[in-house]
């Protein structure tokens, strides 16, 4: 059926392609040749990310004004909830508890939001992956990136909330940026970890906002942790302490909140925040490009 | 029967090789025509490698040599899996079994899915030219003559519209144009041909004809046998995923208009 000219006759495939220099057709790339796609298609994930972002409120009449506004709302139903019904806040005065439930939620809504595109980010994009070529790794992050930049907006209510709490832009205020870096590392690691298991199980997406609910009530977005384990053992709040959601959030607490000062931080917090965002970084990188070339199929 | 003459023997290089290929789609709780909660609780239940999933061969011992020059046209009726043939060729579907051997990266025509009917015409352009991998400069570039090929803007300013409020024609003329704008090595249309208004259809033709020149192989699947005809020079005609006849153009479609009864 091949029909040959007489040089390749009778060859195989394989020595066919060997002689002619062919490559097997979506194969993996090694993993610094995959870098190196990923860093030339830079401009794309930022593209997609920012097209996301802007397509999300193109129907709505007040259009971008929901990206500020969609946290505000969020923040004030906690508010309503914790703070006026349930007095979540256990000593803490009006002043620190505002800023510190609105920073909490919306930290954890980073992280949160990153987890769950990050699950459809291959399974719920199959048309884009089946038609075009491009390091698949770029939709987890590009979504991640999406969510760093809803995260940005929403930052401009969280400044309005710290001021008019009394808490006023210092020093320590600079502390936000490298929060920032470590927790967007940590988020696109998580996301690339759910998105290679959302790809084979789909299920996962319905799955994944009761387990992100347990962890979010676990992790003291509403509540200080070591507050609300008074007299429970040491060992019991530092586990808490150290999940990284809480990290994440306590940092962020600590640089933009007067009144929430070094006590309310477990011992060696950057050292555990910098371990978890580049472990789960590195780790989930690896574990998605383990099954670059298995993406795509039905 | 596939005793097609070669054109230039000192220039056969291959460029595409397909040994042996399979490709099997699974779909998930497809398996019995039941789509109710107990039914799939049933499925999960019962024991089996496999639950819920139902497999389909799309593709079943496909073997070819695709040499450089040389422009095919994929036959076949619908579902034959002409298109997932060439998704696996692009490598864009993994195998199930066998492999595709290719000479650089073979690419689809086509932009569709990274498109957002959201956003404007304008930023659809950009996203869809970095999405098929060119560089940002390369895109600024060529916006220009994106535009003007497709002709949007003859009716006054719609590239800045959002795309929803594109009529269908529209929107496949500047889908066609975002696609077309990239050269490729090896070329993969997927019935491209038929969008637009008579006029926008000559033009593409015209484009394709191009693009055929400057890529090394084209694939072309389309059900007009009159294209398949006036573009390649060598037939695939695949029928329930396997490969039923390989040869020059003539030969093959003589055939296959036997088969369809035309």
């Amino acid at each position: 059926m091949t029909a040959a000219p007489s040089p390749d006759e009778g060859l195989t495939a394989e020595r066919l392609a060997a002689r002619y220099g062919l490559a097997v057709s979506g194969a993996r790339p090694s993993l610094a040749e995959y870098v190196r796609q990923l860093w030339g298609r830079r401009h794309f994930i930022l593209a997609f990310s920012q097209a996301k972002l802007t397509a999300q409120y193109s129907q709505a009449k007040l259009g971008q004004l929901w990206q500020v506004a969609t946290p505000l709302l969020n923040a004030g139903v906690y508010y309503f909830i914790f703070g006026v019904i349930l007095h979540a806040s256990r000593g803490m005065s009006q002043d620190v508890y505002i800023p510190f439930l609105v920073t909490g939620v919306f930290v954890f809504t980073f992280t949160q939001s990153s987890v769950m595109s990050g699950v459809r980010a291959i399974s719920g994009n199959l048309g884009l992956v089946r038609a075009l070529h491009f390091p698949r790794a770029s939709l987890p992050i590009s979504f991640s990136l999406q969510q760093l930049q809803q995260l940005l907006f929403s930052m401009i209510v969280m400044f309005v909330v710290a001021i008019g709490f009394g808490s006023y832009p210092g020093p320590s205020w600079l502390l936000i940026v490298p929060v920032l870096v470590l927790q967007f590392l940590f988020n696109t690691g998580l996301a690339l970890i759910v998105a290679r298991m959302g790809a084979k199980t789909p299920d996962l997406a319905q799955l994944m906002p009761f387990i992100l609910r347990t962890w979010m009530y676990a992790s003291g977005v509403m509540f200080s942790i070591s507050k609300m384990m008074e007299g429970r053992s040491e060992l019991a709040v530092r586990l808490l302490q150290v999940n990284p959601a809480a990290v994440y959030m306590d940092l962020m607490r600590f640089a933009l909140i007067d009144g929430y000062g070094a006590s309310n931080l477990p011992p060696h917090v950057w050292a555990i925040a910098l371990f978890w965002a580049v472990v789960v970084f590195a780790g989930g990188f690896v574990y998605f490009w383990k099954a670059e070339e298995r993406y795509g199929r039905g | 029967m596939a005793e097609h003459t070669p054109q230039v023997e000192a220039d056969r290089r291959p460029t595409v090789i397909a040994d042996d290929l399979h490709i099997v789609y699974r779909v998930n709780g497809a398996r019995t025509g039941k789509g109710s909660a107990t039914s799939a609780l049933s499925r999960i239940l019962r024991r089996g490698e496999e639950r819920g999933v139902r497999k389909v061969h799309a593709v079943r011992g496909v073997s070819f040599v695709a040499y450089r020059g040389e422009a095919i046209g994929l036959i076949g009726s619908n579902g034959s899996g002409k298109s997932t043939l060439l998704r696996a060729i692009a490598g864009l579907l993994p195998a199930e079994r066998g492999k595709v051997y290719t000479d650089g990266q073979p690419s689809l025509l086509g932009v569709n899915a990274a498109l957002m009917n959201d956003l404007t015409g304008e930023r659809n352009i950009i996203l869809g030219g970095l999405a098929m991998g060119m560089s940002r400069e390369e895109v600024k570039e060529r916006y220009q003559g994106i535009v003007d090929f497709s002709g949007i803007n003859e009716k006054g300013d719609f590239i800045t519209l959002p795309m929803r409020t594109y009529s269908s024609g529209m929107a496949a003329r500047l889908r066609f144009s975002i696609a077309a704008a990239k050269d490729h090595d090896v070329l993969m249309i997927d019935e491209a041909l038929a969008t637009g208004d008579r006029k926008f259809q000559k033009r593409s033709e015209e484009r394709i004809r191009e693009l055929r020149k400057e890529a090394g192989t084209v694939f072309l699947v389309s059900h007009n046998n009159k294209s398949i005809r006036d573009t390649c020079n060598r037939v695939l005609w695949l029928e329930r995923g396997e490969l039923r006849m390989d040869g020059p153009t003539e030969e093959v479609l003589k055939e296959y208009e036997k088969f369809t009864g035309k």
